[in-house]
């Protein structure tokens, strides 16, 4: 089988690979471009844990088509820190105790991003809204919630 | 195992591809075909797609509204025309999936999904479609009985009527997980009102049948008469006529029916 060639904007970055018909953008991002941060959890579109911003919108890369993000910027938590810095959803999550095994928090984060990006002063209905397509199974939720709330106040504030 | 992605600039050419195929498979949203191929699915070997600009057009300005196939349940969900269907959409996935998940693909999806085409089915809608054979419409109902035989064919839009008013068109989704979930049940309710009285009557369920169904014998306990607590006491004691719902992960085929008849009556009194 021929091999399709894709370019796209990875986290700003210009990338060029050659995908196989029918592989989704997790793949790409994880085994041909080595960006580990989108997890694979459910493979149905149930868990969130794949979520990526898509020209800045919320998507699940697992049921992305890869070849359909060409000529698209992709973002993943891979480029969500600033240089040495953490974004400050990132502090916040650490601040909260919002991470514990880990394996959701790349899709809470892009989640939250995406929320925040667009409203930049949440309501606690709006947050739930926000990461009602992400599970996790460790924290009950609370302190994401939290996490997400304070980086919200504390970008209003800066 | 990889598969052949087969891209056309309209849908015409699309669909003569798709007809021609039968292992080929529409890709919209994604959230079905990937998914399907995320589980290996060997039954799909080519994935049709289209870039058709027609597949994603809106036009909410006339009393007939018509949603193009590719429209994402976001995108109805920003048009403030369209409120009356932005309960059904709402109730669908989390962002991520509302963003990606589109209006024709769901008249595809099978149980504990498929909400937003309950919705369309009180509204009575039509359902654009192109195969081979070329281009026709399709009343909801009908295509929703012979949905195992139309994966042969590309739709195009749906369309229906907008309901007189907030209250002529009702929607509820229980669900295990909110505010996302698979459904236990989803109902919709299209009561035209004239002259005090219902007229035209649509009722359809979710869940409660392999595909989504009318409750005619609900429509025939409200029709002609005025939504008072007998109507809907009779209304609701006739939920389960015609249903036969199945045991899944989120419900057994018993609790649909048991509950089925106590969220109608909720539905139709305006109870939260």
């Amino acid at each position: 089988m021929t091999k399709i060639p894709l370019q796209f904007r990875h986290n700003g970055r210009d990338v060029a690979i050659f995908v196989d018909g029918g592989t989704n953008l997790l793949v790409a991002l994880r085994e041909l471009i080595g960006d580990m941060t989108p997890k694979f959890g459910c493979g149905q579109g149930g868990c969130g844990t794949c979520s990526v911003l898509i020209d800045g919108e919320l998507h699940l890369s697992c049921l992305t088509l890869a070849e359909t993000v060409a000529g698209r910027s992709v973002e993943t938590l891979d480029g969500m820190k600033q240089g040495p810095n953490l974004h400050p959803l990132q502090r916040a999550f650490a601040d909260n105790f919002a991470a514990q095994c880990g394996y959701c928090t790349p899709g809470m984060l892009m989640a939250a991003k995406a929320l925040l990006d667009r409203n930049p002063a949440p309501s606690r209905a709006d947050v739930i809204e926000a990461i009602s397509g992400n599970i996790c199974r460790c924290t009950g939720y609370e302190p994401i919630i939290n996490a997400i709330l304070a980086a919200a106040g504390g970008r209003a504030s800066a | 195992m990889a598969v052949t992605v087969k891209t056309f600039a309209n849908a015409s050419e699309a669909a003569g591809a798709l007809s021609s195929d039968r292992s080929a498979r529409y890709l919209g949203g994604g959230t079905l075909v990937m998914r399907a191929l995320n589980e290996g699915d060997v039954s799909i070997s080519t994935i049709v797609r289209a870039r058709d600009q027609a597949l994603t057009r809106i036009d909410a300005s006339s009393p007939r509204i018509t949603l193009g196939a590719g429209v994402t349940f976001a995108r109805v969900l920003a048009e403030r025309d369209l409120a009356f269907l932005h309960a059904p959409a709402r109730s669908i996935g989390g962002p991520a999936v509302r963003n990606m998940g589109t209006v024709g693909g769901n008249l595809f999806a099978p149980n504990p999904y498929g909400d937003f085409t309950v919705a369309l089915l009180a509204l009575d809608a039509t359902i654009a479609v192109q195969g081979g054979f070329g281009s026709r419409d399709i009343p909801i109902e009908e295509f929703l009985q012979g949905r195992e035989r139309q994966a042969g064919t590309l739709v195009l839009s749906v369309s229906c009527t907008r309901p007189a008013s907030s209250e002529a068109f009702r929607y509820r989704k229980i669900a295990r997980i909110k505010p996302k979930g698979g459904s236990v049940i989803t109902l919709a309710a299209h009561l035209p009102v004239s002259g005090g009285r219902i007229a035209g009557a649509r009722i359809a369920l979710g869940s409660m049948a392999p595909t989504q169904i009318r409750a005619r014998a609900v429509e025939r306990a409200l029709e002609g008469r005025s939504l008072d607590a007998a109507t809907i006491a009779a209304a609701a004691s006739a939920a389960t006529e015609g249903t036969s719902p199945s045991d899944n992960a989120l419900g057994s085929a018993w609790y649909r029916r048991e509950i089925v008849g106590v969220h109608l009556r909720r539905l139709l009194s305006g109870q939260e």
